[in-house]
C-alpha cells in the first residue's frame, strides 16, 4: 500500500533528534505493551507481517502523530479484535465476558515467556529447495507495483534498474502473509541500486542502496545486454544427493501456505536438506564481501 | 510520551490520572491476564531481557572478537546468527536471520529499515528513538552522507553503501578497528565499540576519545 510508513527518501521531516542517554522504554506502560505483543505473536495471534500491515492501516496524520510503542498498541488491539482473542466490548471494559477461544491462543499453548519464541511458529525462512528466479550479477528491475495491500517493495525502488548482490535464501512473502493467504515461499535477493538511478543523474555519487527484494518484485531488465558482476561460482557443498534433490526440486512447486512447506521439508532425506542448507549458508558470504 | 504532565505540576508522579495510553494498556492487560493469553510474571521476564540482558554491549563483544580472532571473523561472515550465538546471544526475535558488514577503508555501511523499524535485536537491543523516528528513515536512503554529517561522522570519500532492512534479513556493522589498539584485550576493544558504530551512524571510539570521555568522567 502507499502508505505514509513508505517514508524513504522523503523530504522534511527536518534533522534527527537524539536523546542523550535514552532509556530502552520512556514509560512503564510501554514495557507492558511492547511485552505484550511479543507475547501474543510468539502465541501465533497474528504474525509479523499482519503486524506490520495492522500499524501501516492507522490514519496517515495518526500514524505521524503516533510514538513508537503508540503505534504497537493500536496495532495490538486491532489485531486482538480482528482474530476474535477478543471483542470490542471486553477491550473497552477491559475485562473478560469469556476464556480465549482455542484458536487465539495458537498452537503453542505453553508458556509466554522468551523461551516461547524459539520453537514459535514465526518461520519465516525456508531451506532452499525452491528454484531461484535470479542469480548473483543478474540485473534486474524492480517492478512497479501499487497495490492496497501491505507490501515490502519501497515506492523509491519501483520501476528502478539494480543488480542481484545476494540470494538470501527463502522467505515467506509479505503481501500474502499479512492478508491470512499464506506464505507464498519465495527468494529474497539483495539488490543493489545506484544512487543516479535512484534519485537521478546529478546524484552521481558512491552512495548506492542495497534492498531486500522478494522475487515477485522483480523482472529481468530487458535493456541490459549482459550480467552485471560474474555470476558466483558454483557452491562446492554440492553433492551427487544434492544434485539429485535439486533435480527434484524442479518439480516442487512453491506449497500455498508456510504450514505446507514445513510439511514438505519433513519428507525427504533431512540430511541433504541440512547440508544444502549450510552449503547456502557458505555460499552467501563466498558470493558477496568483496570490498 | 510522559505520563501525567498535562494534568499535573510533576510533583506528584504517583498520584497522576494514567495517560490514554497507560489506561489502554493496563486495561488490555487485565483483559489478557484474565483471558489466559498472558501471564504478567512472563511480561516482567521479558521487559528484565530487554532492559538488561540484551543491548549494544553484546554486538560490541561480538565485534570485538572479530577483530582479535580472525577465525572467527570468518566464522561471522559465513553465519552471522550461529556465531553470535558461539558467544552466548541466542537468536531470539529480530535476530534469527543476520548478515554482518565490514567497515573497510573504502567502504563505510549504514542500515536503516525506511518501512518500520527492523533492528537486529539480538546484538543490538531494541532500537533508540532516533531509529525510528521518520526523519531517519526518510533521509538515509536519500541522503546518507547529509545524515552522517548530522552525526559528526566524517567518512571522506568513502563509498556509503545503505543498507535498507525490508525483509527479514537483519545487518549490523562491524566498524573500523581503530589505529593503535594492538596490545588492547578484548575487554578494552568491546569498550570503543559503540551502539551507533554497528548501526553505521558512528565509528568506533579512538583512543585519543577514549581518554577525552575518561578524563570528563563518562
Amino acid at each position: 500500500m502507499n502508505g505514509v510508513h513508505d517514508l524513504g527518501g522523503m523530504h522534511g521531516f527536518g534533522p534527527v533528534v537524539r536523546e542523550q542517554n535514552e532509556p530502552v522504554f520512556h514509560s512503564d506502560w510501554e514495557k507492558r505493551a511492547f511485552a505484550m505483543t511479543l507475547t501474543a505473536m510468539g502465541r501465533g495471534v497474528c504474525n509479523v507481517d499482519e503486524f506490520r500491515r495492522a500499524i501501516e492501516r492507522m490514519p496517515p496524520a495518526g500514524y505521524l502523530a503516533a510514538t513508537y510503542y503508540e503505534k504497537w498498541l493500536y496495532a495490538l488491539e486491532s489485531l486482538l479484535v480482528e482474530k476474535g482473542a477478543v471483542t470490542p466490548e471486553e477491550l473497552a471494559n477491559g475485562h473478560a465476558a469469556a476464556p480465549a477461544p482455542a484458536k487465539a491462543t495458537g498452537s503453542l499453548g505453553g508458556g509466554t515467556g522468551v523461551e516461547s519464541f524459539d520453537d514459535s511458529a514465526v518461520k519465516l525462512r525456508f531451506d532452499k529447495r525452491f528454484k531461484p528466479g535470479f542469480k548473483v550479477g543478474d540485473r534486474v528491475v524492480a517492478r512497479n507495483l501499487n497495490p492496497e495491500h501491505h507490501t515490502r517493495l519501497p515506492r523509491y525502488a519501483r520501476g528502478k534498474r539494480g543488480v542481484v548482490r545476494y540470494d538470501q535464501g527463502v522467505f515467506v512473502f509479505p503481501d500474502t502473509h499479512a492478508h491470512g493467504q499464506g506464505g507464498k515461499p519465495q527468494h529474497v535477493y539483495t539488490v543493489v541500486f545506484e544512487a543516479k538511478e535512484l534519485w537521478g543523474p546529478d546524484r552521481n555519487e558512491r552512495a548506492p542502496v542495497y534492498l531486500d527484494c522478494w522475487e515477485d518484485y522483480l523482472e529481468r531488465d530487458r535493456t541490459a545486454a549482459k550480467p552485471a558482476i560474474k555470476p558466483a561460482t558454483k557452491v562446492s557443498g554440492k553433492t551427487a544427493t544434492n544434485k539429485a534433490a535439486d533435480k527434484n526440486k524442479t518439480t516442487v512447486k512453491a506449497p500455498a501456505t508456510k504450514f505446507a512447506a514445513k510439511a514438505r521439508m519433513a519428507k525427504p532425506a533431512a540430511k541433504a536438506v541440512s547440508r544444502t542448507r549450510a552449503a547456502a549458508a557458505k555460499g552467501r558470504t563466498r558470493k558477496g564481501h568483496k570490498r | 510520551m510522559s505520563e501525567g504532565h498535562d494534568h499535573h505540576d510533576g510533583h506528584d508522579h504517583h498520584n497522576a490520572p494514567l495517560s490514554e495510553p497507560a489506561q489502554r494498556v493496563k486495561a488490555l492487560e487485565q483483559l489478557l491476564v484474565e483471558k489466559g493469553l498472558v501471564n504478567p510474571q512472563a511480561l516482567d521476564e521479558l521487559i528484565d531481557t530487554y532492559e538488561r540482558r540484551v543491548g549494544p554491549r553484546n554486538g560490541a563483544r561480538v565485534v570485538a572478537r572479530a577483530w582479535t580472532d580472525p577465525e572467527y571473523r570468518k566464522r561471522l561472515l559465513d553465519n552471522a546468527a550461529r556465531a553470535i550465538e558461539e558467544l552466548g546471544f541466542p537468536p531470539g526475535p529480530q535476530g534469527e536471520h543476520m548478515m554482518v558488514l565490514e567497515n573497510t577503508p573504502r567502504v563505510h555501511n549504514l542500515v536503516v529499515c525506511t518501512l518500520c523499524s527492523c533492528y537486529p535485536w539480538s546484538v543490538l537491543g531494541l532500537p533508540p528513538a532516533w531509529y525510528k523516528s521518520t526523519a531517519y528513515r526518510a533521509s538515509a536512503v536519500n541522503d546518507p552522507r547529509g545524515l552522517l554529517k548530522e552525526f559528526e561522522v566524517d567518512v571522506g570519500d568513502k563509498e556509503i553503501r545503505v543498507w535498507d532492512s525490508s525483509s527479514e534479513m537483519r545487518y549490523f556493522v562491524i566498524p573500523e578497528r581503530p589505529a593503535g589498539t594492538a596490545g588492547l584485550s578484548e575487554d578494552e576493544l568491546a569498550d570503543l565499540v559503540t551502539r551507533d558504530s554497528m548501526i553505521g551512524t558512528g565509528l568506533a571510539k579512538s583512543l585519543a576519545r577514549r581518554a577525552d570521555e575518561n578524563r570528563a568522567g563518562k
